[in-house]
């Protein structure tokens, strides 16, 4: 689903310039429940940016959906979002002034659906994740589970192949993280690939693979079998706490 | 454009800053509110002093006679000078003359029909006096060349004549005494415009003279050019002075030997002033509305400031720039065009108000005292339509303009930047 070969990436300010990722190379297949981890500073972010091309790179190549992702055009990459792609953000980013459905049905409209269909649509997945009720609530009036949750079907809505969430449950308590996470695990088996980008082991544990930066090039690559071996040094870390 | 969901966002975004919004709109209205009022002022001084010219035909010129200032080849100062009709017939025969008539007063004496009588002005004239003079014939007919060739005791009459002495008798065919002398009633005229007046009778010149020994004398003349340039009409007048200098042997210098009025070169400067305060009005008020532009523009640049994060999402969720540029450039189209219809409308709406007043004064004064041959200055000060309409036009566009920056730097800005602003 995801090819990434030898990518780089830096930052330039008028002083001087920030390698931030040093040749990454990496390949996720759909279906995959991925996360990425790593101190701030390692990369992660940029490496969500890019893969959500809302970012580019400098060198090396990413495949996405067998699509090579180099200079996009800002209304190709638009499209290419819309239409394979779902963001699900630390803090919710819902757009103030719209309900919970309008906020669902947004990625919809850019599809060009009309109105009604739309909300129809908006409607079924907010029942999907136990929202019906709070339909026409604007987003000031939800707990932060709920906002997550209107989140997440906004990026459902679109059926998405792939889901990235940056810090998805970096704002909400624990029990409404795993709550949350028992959502995403879900819509994973629903055949959807999410890649999320998380500082919490707890959270890491529940992917199938952990993929750990370090310095911009990938430190660790934890996959099925070693997980719970990584749960158990977690479970180590947390105890010598 | 006619997307619901689209104008939905924009009258949230209104909704949101209501005053902010009030505040860029007023300064738009405004703008268009003064510049109606401007362009509406200088069209009312136009017409006003234009319509002063309205009575006659605008290439007409008079040449009356006066008395010379300088000496010239052994003649002194102060000598009256005669024109006759000799002068005519030798200015008649100028380049790019079109009418000619002259003109010779009888003065004041008792019109009378039946038991009905007044006291009024008898002018001799040509036929083409007609056309020079625009004079509306109600009835009957102009004087004509054959009345001219018999000396024929006919007489047209003016409006106010036929209403005094005939009352609501058709005056064709009868016959008013002037003094002693029957005249026939051939027509009756009225003036196009009617601060000039109607109280005179006309009869040719022809019956003038050997009726009441004017001999060959006649106290001025007009005429009319074909069409000419200002130049044109300007050499015109110049070889008419020259003339006139030769025959009556004075000097060409002389300016106030005769009076000539060339109507056409007022008219003309007059409506050369008339077209640079025009210029200067649109100048002033495309200056006001330019300012409310610009008021809009930095508006629309804080909104998008305010909106950044908002942007960064749906560019995320799939929004393309164009869908952004739509939004923002529809925004400030709809702020400017709405506020600048209320200030075109109320600006006109002044206008038409104060026009309909003066009507209504100008009314009450013709009605009261009959006031004629004033000066007027003032005059319809209305915008028409086709102006309004570019104003509009102006506006929509300054709108499209105000937005677009801001719309550039919507679409340009980017998701990653917009999201992780926190």
């Amino acid at each position: 689903m995801i090819t990434l070969k030898n990518l780089h990436k830096s930052y330039f300010t008028a002083s001087n310039s920030l390698h931030v990722l040093k040749g990454i190379s990496l390949d996720i297949h759909q279906g995959e429940f991925v996360s990425v981890m790593g101190s701030s500073g390692s990369g992660k972010s940029t490496l969500l940016n890019i893969l959500g091309i809302l970012d580019s790179y400098d060198k090396g190549s990413y495949h996405l959906d067998g699509k090579l992702i180099q200079n996009m055009s800002e209304k190709n990459a638009a499209k290419y979002r819309n239409e394979t792609l779902g963001f699900i953000f630390q803090s919710f980013n819902l757009i103030s002034f719209k309900n919970a459905m309008e906020n669902v049905a947004l990625p919809l409209y850019y599809q060009g659906v009309s109105r009604k269909k739309r909300n129809v649509t908006a409607l079924e997945y907010l029942d999907k994740l136990g929202l019906l009720e709070w339909a026409e609530h604007m987003p000031n009036e939800l707990s932060g589970g709920q906002k997550q949750r209107v989140a997440i079907a906004r990026a459902l809505i679109s059926k998405p192949k792939v889901i990235l969430a940056d810090e998805p449950t970096g704002a909400l308590d624990t029990q409404t993280s795993y709550e949350v996470m028992e959502i995403l695990k879900e819509i994973n088996q629903e055949g959807i690939t999410i890649i999320i980008v998380t500082h919490e082991h707890d959270i890491a544990a529940m992917t199938d693979k952990i993929i750990k930066l370090r310095d911009g090039v990938i430190g660790d690559l934890i996959i099925n079998g070693d997980l719970a071996s990584f749960k158990k040094s977690y479970a180590k870390n947390v105890a010598t706490l | 454009m006619f997307d619901i969901d689209k104008w939905q966002e924009i009258l949230g975004t209104i909704k949101k800053n209501k005053l902010r919004t009030f505040l860029t709109g007023f300064a738009v209205a405004w703008g268009i509110f003064m510049l109606m009022i401007l362009l509406g002022a200088g069209n009312g001084l136009s017409n006003g002093v234009g319509s002063n010219f309205e009575g006659n035909a605008l290439n007409a010129m008079w040449i009356w006679s006066r008395e010379t200032t300088l000496p010239y080849e052994g003649f002194q100062p102060g000598r009256r000078i005669q024109l006759t009709m000799d002068d005519l017939e030798e200015i008649a025969k100028i380049d790019k003359i079109d009418l000619i008539s002259a003109r010779y007063w009888i003065g004041d004496r008792t019109y009378s029909y039946q038991n009905e009588y007044g006291n009024y002005n008898t002018q001799s004239c040509h036929p083409d006096y007609q056309h020079i003079e625009k004079l509306i014939i109600t009835k009957g007919r102009f004087l004509n060349e054959i009345d001219m060739e018999y000396d024929r005791k006919v007489m047209v009459i003016g409006h106010d004549i036929e209403e005094a002495l005939f009352k609501d008798k058709d005056p064709i065919g009868e016959f008013i005494r002037v003094g002693t002398v029957p005249f026939k009633v051939i027509g009756v005229y009225n003036e196009m415009d009617p601060r000039e007046g109607t109280r005179q009778g006309l009869i040719p010149i022809a019956t003038a003279q050997r009726l009441f020994n004017a001999g060959n004398r006649i106290h001025n003349m007009a005429l009319t050019t074909v069409d000419v340039t200002k130049k044109e009409s300007q050499r015109v007048e110049e070889e008419i002075r020259l003339l006139l200098a030769k025959r009556h042997k004075f000097d060409p210098e002389d300016q106030r030997a005769i009076g000539i009025y060339n109507s056409l070169e007022n008219y003309i400067e007059t409506m050369n002033i008339f077209s640079a305060i025009k210029m200067f009005v649109w100048l002033i008020g495309i200056g006001t509305l330019i300012a409310g532009i610009v008021g809009v523009s930095n508006i629309m640049l804080i909104v998008v400031k305010e909106r950044t994060k908002e942007i960064g999402i749906r560019k995320a969720l799939g929004a393309t720039p164009g869908s952004i540029i739509g939004l923002v450039l529809l925004e400030s189209i709809l702020i400017t065009a709405l506020a600048g219809y209320i200030g075109m409308v109320l600006g006109i709406s002044l206008m038409e108000g104060v026009n309909f007043m003066m009507e209504q004064q100008a009314q009450a004064q013709v009605g009261t005292s009959g006031d004629q041959g004033e000066f007027r200055m003032f005059m319809n000060p209305t915008v028409d339509l086709r102006i309004a309409v570019s104003a509009m036009l102006l506006l929509v566009s300054a709108g499209a303009l105000a937005g677009y920056i801001p719309a550039k730097r919507a679409a340009s800005i980017k998701p990653i930047d917009a999201l992780h602003d926190e």
